[in-house]
């Protein structure tokens, strides 16, 4: 089975949101959450870069180590999903998360988060695939469908890589190396505890 | 050849030599142009971090929560919610059982050493029996449904399967977030009934030295309304409980607590003195129960067994019966039966 990841090419990144809006229409995501978002360092600057970040579907999740009711799960894919019956919005997992992942509908005042939504690498949750109910809690399910996230497949420059880890990483090493240079695979360290070395 | 194509081959060339001059230096600047040469990088950025920073930037959606791009540090809080305030808690909770037990099998039941009497004497007015209890009762509350977040998961789920713990959970959430004020007007009240007992003076030390009598039979150290020992308990009550209100009130209003880094510190010092304070309140409950003949009364029906009284709170008997049979604060005590 293949181990997912995201990586995003923040050299060929151009903050364009397509990313962002193929998430959001994809998956029909509310307003106020936001499953995806590019985020552009030292704006303005020479040598600013952005970077698309979602979840990053971790290894040794530590959303999964935190959460009081165990709602999360990783599939055999290595993708991190959850039970939106099971969670109780308590949000600890939005402070356990490197990537500021987990979203809730509601302001978080008195524990009245609501059932917390992220990105489900188009991998929908525990409900069957494909079928309505799995859709209306957590989005469409490309993966099982034999597609990649939209995202990534949308992205007009490819900076946004999806699939296999071991695959997208040789990608990007294979960049680095015919143009030069990298910032770096965002996240990388965090998320899987390694980075792309090249 | 014409003598005008010549000139105007000699001006081409010259043209092309004066392009070159200009566009070669150009064309070499060009190529030491490196992209990344200012660009920022992520394992820079990275290595710049300390302390709770994070990786930032700017985000066009209107979320300020969203312009992090890494936050290593979450990656320590969750580490420390599994770790230390995880161990702490079973150390209180298994610590505070082990002891319990062994104490109960060296000493057994604390009994009246003179036996019960006929008489009784009003000890806790219905006020001061009312804040006990709204203190108490609410405490156990949040202290099961906060035991629940922690150990929950690998006790409850895997006995009573999914549904059961998923429901117990979410209502356990919310009689958390909402017992917590009931708790915090209990301690209020009971701090305001009881601080002005619970100064501490040299008796104390006496009772202390004697082990309070605890562990001995016919030892029974002097004591007014409060012995040393229920001073431990009553301030690590009134500390404990308020450090516990204030993080709590924290944790539910996440925009006081002054950012992640803020409410992570409170999370923390939540467990861990919930952990610790649970652990004394237990050894509290029994001794106040099962634990000594005659000490449940006191906040039953609020009168105690006249011998009971005499052997743990000889002053305070004292004082109640010279100033004719009135407890401080309360209501006439009953007479003899
Ligand atoms: C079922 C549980 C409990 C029982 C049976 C119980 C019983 C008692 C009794 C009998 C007394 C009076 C002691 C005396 O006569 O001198 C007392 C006092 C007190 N209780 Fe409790 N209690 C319980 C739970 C709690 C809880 C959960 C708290 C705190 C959150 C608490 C805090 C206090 C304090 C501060 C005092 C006064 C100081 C002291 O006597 O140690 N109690 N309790
Ligand atoms: S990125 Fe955040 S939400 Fe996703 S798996 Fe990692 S910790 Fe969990
Ligand atoms: S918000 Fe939900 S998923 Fe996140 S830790 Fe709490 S219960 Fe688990």
């Amino acid at each position: 089975m293949a181990r997912m990841k995201f990586l995003c090419d923040a050299d060929r990144c151009i903050e364009c949101n397509a990313c962002v809006t193929a998430c959001k229409n994809e998956h029909e995501v509310p307003w106020g959450i936001n499953r995806r978002r590019v985020v552009t360092i030292n704006d303005g600057l020479p040598g600013e870069r952005s970077v698309s970040m979602a979840c990053m579907h971790c290894t040794d999740a530590p959303c999964a180590a935190v959460c009081p009711v165990d709602c999360f799960y990783t599939t055999d894919d290595a993708v991190v999903l959850h039970s939106k019956d099971t969670c109780i919005g308590c949000g600890y997992c939005f402070y356990a998360c490197p990537f500021g992942a987990p979203q809730y509908p509601k302001v978080g005042n008195f524990g009245t988060r609501g059932k917390m939504d992220k990105c489900t690498y188009c991998a929908g949750g525990p409900e069957a695939d494909m079928t309505e109910a799995e859709y209306v809690k957590y989005g469409s399910n490309r993966l099982a469908e034999g597609k990649l996230p939209l995202c990534a497949e949308m992205c007009s420059t490819k900076a946004l890589l999806a699939g296999d880890g071991d695959i997208i990483a040789d990608i990007y090493r294979e960049r680095v190396v015919t143009r030069g240079y990298g910032s770096g695979a965002w996240g990388w360290r965090s998320a899987y505890g390694e980075t792309v070395n090249v | 050849m014409t003598l005008t194509s010549i000139t105007s081959r000699a001006l081409a060339v010259l043209c092309l030599g004066l392009f070159a001059a200009f566009a070669l230096p150009q064309i070499a600047e060009a190529q030491q142009i490196n992209p990344t040469a200012e660009s920022v990088t992520e394992e820079s950025l990275m290595q710049a971090l300390s302390g709770d920073a994070q990786v930032q930037g700017r985000v066009t959606i209107p979320d300020g929560l969203s312009t992090g791009v890494i936050k290593p540090g979450n990656k320590d809080w969750a580490a420390t919610l599994g770790g230390p305030v995880r161990i702490v808690t079973i150390l209180s909770v298994v610590g505070i059982v082990a002891v319990l037990l062994l104490f109960y099998m060296v000493r057994g039941k604390i009994r009246i050493d003179a036996g019960p009497s006929t008489q009784r004497i009003l000890r806790f007015n219905s006020f001061e029996r009312f804040a006990h209890w709204l203190m108490a009762g609410s405490f156990i509350v949040l202290a099961l449904t906060g035991l629940n977040l922690i150990f929950g998961r690998s006790i409850i789920l895997p006995l009573f399967g999914e549904n059961v713990f998923g429901t117990l959970s979410a209502w356990g959430k919310l009689a958390h977030n909402y017992m917590g004020f009931a708790f915090m007007l209990g301690l209020v009240l009971a701090f305001v009934s009881w601080v002005a007992h619970n100064i501490p003076n040299k008796l104390d030390l006496v009772w202390i030295k004697q082990g309070g009598g605890l562990f001995s039979k016919d030892v029974h150290p002097p004591a007014k309304k409060f012995n040393a020992g229920q001073k431990v308990i009553f301030w690590s009550v009134i500390g404990g409980g308020a450090a516990l209100s204030f993080t709590g009130v924290m944790l539910l209003f996440p925009g006081l607590a002054g950012g992640e880094a803020g409410w992570q510190l409170y999370q923390v010092i939540h467990g861990v003195v919930a952990a610790i304070l649970t652990a004394i309140v237990v050894a509290h409950i029994y001794i106040g129960s099962v634990g000594m003949e005659g000490a449940f009364d006191a906040m039953g029906s609020g009168e105690v067994d006249l011998n009971w009284a005499k052997e743990h709170h000889s002053l305070w008997v004292d004082e109640v019966q010279s100033s004719g049979g009135k407890s401080a604060g309360s209501a006439k005590a009953h007479p003899a039966e």
